[in-house]
């Protein structure tokens, strides 16, 4: 019960900043010089990449935990965390295409942001689908080694856009003393989107670990009422 | 104008994704809760 209040009291945050996101990126934010209305595509669309990044984080570290401790609460975490990262980097792989068309003139090329960002999304769906064929604590075991290899795609995605010449925008929040950084109002709208996006992550994975537990307790039922 | 139709089908995917996501969330969540109360009552009566 204190769980389900502590939820809703994260979704209502979640939404309300959801909502004042969206005006801030519609109303607030000025019209981009060079790229127009379009731009502002860019504050969901990297919200959801950056929160993304830190769904597979915590895959991450709830593997490592799984592996030393065996506890079945990480393993939940990490597999949930993964299922919802899987869908924000989604998200931020349909947005940026559709970002890409009107300014570069396609849907898709094979720059290296995109191609390493494509293949996080793979070996994430790669990780679920094993989660899913996978049954036991052999199956959590192995799925937990594999999103802690995965899991090193993640820097490189970051970093791509620094070490290669890529078509991608390059860093523009942390942009340092060359310039290129975003004007006061559109880092506030970039800030409040990534705190709607991050609550909302909360949200999801706080009621995507319920869903696991029930089943838990169900599976428990079946065999200890099986076994009486 | 042309761009804002880009503008508009990426917010649209986003909330359709993300809603969709917790309406199948919300949907399975009432659901598993539903077998288990069920459960429990069945082995209630049993007792």
């Amino acid at each position: 019960m204190k769980s389900l209040r502590k939820r809703e009291v994260i979704g209502f945050l979640a939404l309300t900043f959801m909502l004042t996101g969206l005006y801030m990126a519609f109303i607030y934010a000025p019209t981009d010089a060079n790229m127009g209305d379009v731009q502002r595509i860019f504050y969901f669309h990297v919200s959801s990449a950056w929160v993304a990044f830190l769904a597979f984080f915590l895959v991450f570290l709830a593997s490592i935990l799984y592996l030393r401790s065996r506890s079945r609460r990480w393993d939940i975490l990490a597999y949930c965390s993964a299922e919802i990262g899987v869908v924000l980097t989604t998200l931020a792989l349909i947005t940026g295409s559709i970002w890409a068309r009107p300014i570069w003139y396609t849907w898709w090329t094979w720059d290296s942001r995109l191609t390493t960002t494509l293949v996080l999304w793979l070996i994430y769906v790669a990780y679920l689908m094993l989660r899913a064929y996978s049954e036991g604590s052999r199956g959590a075991r192995f799925a937990a080694v594999f999103a802690i290899i995965g899991f090193f795609d993640v820097p490189i995605v970051f970093m791509s856009i620094r070490w290669w010449r890529v078509q991608h925008p390059g860093p523009v929040i942390a942009a340092g003393a060359n310039g290129g950084g975003l004007a006061p109002p559109m880092l506030y709208t970039m800030f409040v989107c990534l705190a709607a996006f991050t609550l909302f992550f909360i949200y999801l994975l706080l009621l995507r670990m319920e869903l696991e537990k029930i089943k838990d307790e169900i599976e428990h039922f079946k065999t200890t009422s099986g076994g009486s | 104008m042309g761009n804002l139709v880009y503008l508009f089908a990426a917010y649209t995917v986003i909330w359709v994704v993300l809603f969709a996501y917790v309406i199948n969330l919300s949907f399975k969540n009432r659901a598993l809760r539903k077998k288990l109360e069920a459960l429990e009552s069945t082995k209630k009566g049993k007792e």
